[in-house]
């Protein structure tokens, strides 16, 4: 089993080595480009995001750090407008996927959010069968087509390293599953539904070392069709999987830059605080 | 040293107090139904169940007491339930909070509260006269209804409430859209709570007599109800009439109707009990 991670890791390591070459390509296809402007959210009187722009590639992995209550999950929440539930909630600016805005009246959110899936802290698969789990967001677009859902089924529970584990069991309940199974279950019933953004709110935080392992292997893979953002507290996750790394603090956007440089050569003298683990 | 032994005492001391007190209700009922029981077993047969009220005590039956009920109980079912369940997903789920929805959230709680004949003159007042159903079966069950539906909506929202939010979120960021996140997350998750506050609510339904009496339940019914606009009567209604006789022959009548009660509201609540654990080992 060590041997396993050990292997694992060293190969996450040599695939860091060949992003360290990333250079400005936005030629692959298959994310999305995201563009946020001057953005500024309340939650009644609190005043959670004082003014954030930000622009994201597609196709790469962008990593929000910073300590816990500064704005970065909230802010990965605005892309697919899941703050719209929490009461009191208010926002300012804009945010721009593709070039269109988001948060215009006649945007469909239900539509939105099929195009930007999100991945949460605590695994959270519904008490439903594998199967299930993942063709629900087929079945709740009206898709009845069996085949149709069967093959989308099996394509995203390979994608998210679990078809091997569980296609002898697919009518077997969710939550039968290990942590770090469910998790990657949660991803595969995400991708499903086919977005091209995958929003991921500290996906790992509950796992262990092993599945933490085995997500962020995943999740580099996953990168060649879709643009990530990954909400973390673990450095080493950011330093390791991401493509550029922002640092929030107190809900403003210290830095932003490659991930490398903010790790080796912070422009910021709190960025650099936080990433040696002075402060937060 | 001291203290951790008076702790002790007083944790041992409660124990004791507390299994005292749950035998006391244990046998204070086992009393009661071992005193109907001697009392009524006897008068229990397929006689006494299929034959029509009559003034002669043994040759008296509960045919359309028992008919009248079951048919009382399902209508109150129809009404109730889409009302209630509607109210609780709607309160729960839809409705945003504000000065309005919290007074309306106490009045529920306090409206299952309210004593069960003021219902009664309230289904007199509404269904028997303004709606002219008269002394009928629908009035009946509308007025039970309203007895019920605090009880089931609070119930509803209660088994609302402990679903997670996680699972809501979860369903949403898949693009479903409200009504959706609760037809196939909300409801299933909350289907076995729901149904506990339904079959308890039925429960007290069942044996509601005040209120009956009110909206003019019969004691005397020698016909079964063909139509939701006929009188009928019900078990609670021939108990009491039958008690409330001089001839002992009534109340031997009477204890064996309370016997059958007691038998229609177990087999209920073991119905609801299998249900819920049958769903809840489908989520499992």
């Amino acid at each position: 089993m060590a041997k396993e991670i050990e292997i694992t890791m060293e190969e996450l390591k040599s695939k860091i080595k060949n992003t360290t070459t990333f250079e400005e390509d936005t030629s692959t296809s298959g994310g999305s480009r995201i563009e946020a402007k001057d953005v500024k959210v309340w939650y009644d009187d609190f005043n959670a995001i004082k003014g954030i722009d930000m622009k994201i590639k597609p196709n790469t992995i962008t990593a929000f750090i910073g300590p816990s209550g500064c704005g970065k999950s909230t802010f990965l929440r605005l892309f697919n407008r899941m703050n719209d539930y929490v009461e009191g909630f208010r926002m300012e600016g804009k945010i721009k996927i593709n070039g269109d805005s988001i948060y215009k009246k006649k945007v469909n959110v239900e539509e939105l959010r099929k195009e930007i899936g999100m991945v949460f802290q605590k695994p959270n698969p519904f008490p439903k069968s594998i199967y299930e789990n993942v063709a629900y967001g087929l079945k709740i677009q009206g898709i009845k087509d069996k085949k149709l859902i069967d093959g989308r089924v099996e394509k995203a529970l390979r994608q998210a390293d679990l078809w091997e584990e569980v296609k002898d069991n697919l009518k077997k309940s969710a939550l039968a599953l290990s942590g770090g199974q469910q998790q990657r279950l949660c991803i595969a019933r995400t991708l499903a539904v086919q977005p091209s953004i995958l929003l991921m709110d500290e996906p790992t935080s509950a796992l262990d070392p092993i599945s933490t392992a085995k997500i962020e292997e995943l999740i580099h893979h996953l990168k060649e069709e879709y643009t990530i953002i990954i909400v973390t507290h673990n450095m080493q996750q950011a330093s390791r999987i991401s493509d550029y790394t922002a640092f929030f603090y107190l809900g403003e956007l210290i830095e932003y830059d490659k991930t490398r440089k903010i790790f080796t050569n912070p422009e910021k003298k709190q960025t650099e605080n936080y990433i040696t683990g002075r402060f937060g | 040293m001291n203290n951790h032994k008076k702790n002790k005492y007083i944790d041992q001391s409660f124990k004791v107090l507390g299994v005292l007190f749950t035998m006391l209700g244990i046998f204070i009922l086992g009393v009661l139904i071992y005193n109907i029981v001697v009392a009524g077993f006897s008068r229990i047969n397929w006689d006494f169940l299929t034959s029509l009220p009559s003034r002669k005590p043994e040759r008296a039956g509960i045919y359309t007491a028992i008919i009248g009920t079951l048919d009382l109980m399902l209508l109150t079912v129809l009404f109730a339930i889409p009302i209630g369940v509607g109210a609780g997903i709607y309160l729960e789920e839809y409705a945003k909070k504000s000065k309005f929805s919290s007074i309306l959230e106490i009045n529920i709680s306090n409206l299952a509260g309210v004593p069960s004949i003021i219902y009664g003159l309230l289904g007199l007042g509404i269904f028997v006269r303004f709606f002219g159903f008269g002394g009928s079966i629908l009035s009946g069950s509308l007025t039970l209804s309203l007895l019920i539906l605090p009880i089931i909506i609070v119930a509803t929202r209660e088994a609302i409430k402990a679903v997670p939010h996680s699972l809501k979120e979860a369903s949403y960021a898949l693009g479903a859209s409200k009504w959706q996140t609760i037809k196939n997350v909300v409801i299933p998750s909350s289907f076995g709570g729901v149904l506990t506050g339904i079959i308890l609510s039925l429960s007290r339904a069942i044996g509601e007599t005040a209120p009956l009496i009110v909206v003019g339940a019969m004691a005397y019914v020698p016909f079964v109800p063909h139509s939701i606009f006929d009188t009928y009567s019900v078990l609670p209604m021939q108990i009491f009439s039958w008690t409330t006789r001089p001839q002992q022959g009534f109340a031997i009548a009477a204890a064996g109707a309370i016997i059958i009660l007691l038998l229609i509201t177990f087999i209920m609540n073991g119905i609801a009990v299998y249900f819920r654990n049958k769903w809840q080992k489908k989520l499992k």
